[in-house]
């Protein structure tokens, strides 16, 4: 398989026409949205939460390639069932791994279902913006910066 | 102590090129890289140029043989050097129609707008004030205004461009209603839109009612005439890099009595006539504004670049390029699903486009696997994509050695690419 063929598997593709957890989410302010300053795209992402505590869904607004949008769609269905510190934990690891950081990224990425998928942009530099995109969302919609008054 | 300047000649009155047409395909086996890779397309033109053999030999031949730091040592090397480099001087300035002592080396076109932002605009703006710059202005153009206006307390003003991606040119009069416009920013050919804008008629505009004239030639320079008197133009940035000439050179002209009367910028060696241990006086122009060693090879290679450009003949530049860009804009435009971004009356030599359903770092990264080297992004131009609708764009760029070739490869291409993603 080709490099390209790798970053543009099906299950991207597949991810990328049919986003699991796609909404429109008006209510999410224009402050919170997550930008990739290379190019302009875009991410609006909203954390509901069960009377448990865990994670009971998450809903994304993407607009960008199709490397950032099917990694905000894998995301809604690894982190579904997490409590927050478990999925932070999750974002941060994936995005090292995303940047070809640690002992075995590649490993790391296919033991965790279809992330395994993303393995493949660790070849493209370039890219490594466009999939982090929707994990940096989540860590700030679960861990806000201080002083950030997120009017729950 | 300087070197005597060169003064550049006044420009040469242009007889019309009888030479038959330029050949990109011939034209390709002067740049090495290309040469070496005859099956990759080079579109990013507009990003930066590629360098043809003529000004790598000349760096190559300034370290080999001239090598030594300028207007210091009085040893021959150091003459050859001091002469090689002011030399280069002297030929921006003919290529520009302009004079020596105009011309100020920089880094490139970014360095250039600063320079006037922070020399001349720390200088004379401040509340009440207003520059005005344009809806289709380069990063480079908008951000150095915005910071000096936080500061300054100056009102930035901006000239909107209509649905073919033209400046609204009868705005003006309402813009400059209140007579507190003291300088213009364009730029002279959008780096997105691919507009060429009548810079003549603004500044004559401006002029009338007091105002300067900032012009961003970066997208010109390279690919057209550019004579910074029939422009009207006060002020005129470009970068080495963009017209075939090295990286991490450029070029500010300013005309000679708005020089005088700027202060420095930076501060350190060359640009000082005396330094006592508070209190130094300045250099004469252009040195004013040159601190530190420069980069001389790097003026050496765009003076290099410059004359490779007029042995082929402006002329016929701006026409091989104009042609293949009409061939361009009608293969793209028959691509289903593609919308070219503007329609201006004069385009310069790129198509920035959006193909429906593919988002543009998907087009690029499909096309380069192709062998086809496009851009994607806002291309430093978000206020542009923003007016647009959009977020982000791909850019497909010309220069001399693309051929037509190259275009059906790219039309082709983008057809399966939109297949390949929906």
């Amino acid at each position: 398989m080709s490099d390209f063929d790798e970053l543009y598997q099906e299950i991207i593709l597949d991810h990328y026409r049919r986003p699991r957890g796609a909404a429109r989410l008006d209510e999410v302010p224009e402050g919170e949205i997550h930008e990739n300053p290379t190019c302009g795209d875009s991410l609006k992402l909203k954390v509901e939460f069960g009377p448990d505590g865990r994670i009971a869904r998450v809903l994304h607004e993407s607009r960008g390639c199709a490397i950032s949008v099917a990694s905000a769609s894998m995301l809604t269905g690894a982190v579904a069932g997490l409590v927050p510190a478990e999925a932070l934990s999750l974002a941060g690891e994936v995005e090292a791994a995303l940047r070809g950081e640690g002992d075995d990224p590649r490993g790391f990425l296919e033991g965790n279902g279809e992330l395994a998928a993303l393995a493949g942009v660790a070849a493209f530099p370039a890219r490594v913006k466009c999939a982090s995109l929707a994990w940096r969302a989540l860590e700030s919609a679960l861990a806000p910066p201080p002083g950030t008054d997120r009017g729950s | 102590m300087s070197a005597p300047i060169p003064r550049g000649a006044p420009e040469t009155p242009s007889r019309p090129d009888d030479r038959p047409p330029l050949d990109p395909a011939v034209l390709r086996g002067e740049f090495p890289l290309l040469a070496a890779n005859p099956d990759f397309a080079y579109l990013d033109s507009a990003a930066t140029t590629q360098k043809p053999g003529a000004v790598l030999d000349a760096l190559d031949r300034f370290y080999r043989e001239s090598n030594a730091n300028v207007h210091r040592g009085l040893y021959p090397l150091a003459e050859k050097a001091t002469a090689a480099y002011e030399g280069a001087r002297g030929e921006v300035a003919r290529f520009l129609g302009a004079l020596a002592r105009e011309v100020v080396w920089t880094r490139g076109t970014t360095e250039s707008i600063n320079l006037v932002a922070q020399s001349w605009g720390r200088a004379s703006l401040g509340p009440g004030d207003a520059v005005l710059l344009t809806g289709m202005e380069h990063h480079a153009g908008l951000v150095p205004w915005q910071i000096l206006a936080a500061e300054r307390g100056f009102e930035l003003r901006f000239l909107p461009f209509d649905a073919r991606g033209e400046l609204e040119l009868e705005r003006l009069e309402a813009l400059f209603e209140d007579g507190r416009v003291r300088l213009v920013g364009v730029v002279h050919g959008s780096n997105v839109l691919g507009t060429i804008n009548p810079v003549e008629r603004i500044a004559a505009f401006a002029h009338e009612r007091g105002a300067l004239v900032l012009v961003d030639a970066a997208q010109t320079v390279p690919h057209r005439r550019v004579d910074v008197r029939s422009l009207g133009a006060d002020f005129l940035a470009f970068s080495g890099h963009k017209a075939y000439g090295p990286t991490g050179i450029g070029v500010l002209w300013a005309r000679e009595a708005l020089l005088e009367t700027m202060p420095p910028w930076q501060g350190g060696g060359d640009m000082i006539l005396s330094v006592r241990l508070e209190k130094s006086t300045w250099n004469e122009l252009p040195y004013k504004f040159e601190a530190g060693t420069p980069d001389i090879a790097g003026a050496v290679g765009l003076a290099a670049a410059l004359r490779w450009l007029d042995s082929l003949g402006r002329d016929r530049i701006a026409e091989a390029e104009r042609s293949l860009t009409a061939y361009a804009v009608g293969r793209l435009a028959a691509v289903e699903g593609l919308r070219l971004l503007g329609e201006p009356d004069e385009r310069g030599p790129l198509a920035a486009f959006d193909l429906e359903g593919v988002h543009p770092h998907d087009v690029a990264q499909f096309l380069g696997k192709e062998g086809l080297a496009v851009r994607s992004g806002h291309h430093c131009a978000q206020p542009v994509h923003r007016e647009l609708g959009l977020a982000a764009s791909a850019r497909a760029s010309f220069a001399v050695h693309t051929t037509r070739d190259e275009i059906d490869r790219l039309a082709e291409a983008l057809v399966r690419c939109r297949r390949y993603f929906s």
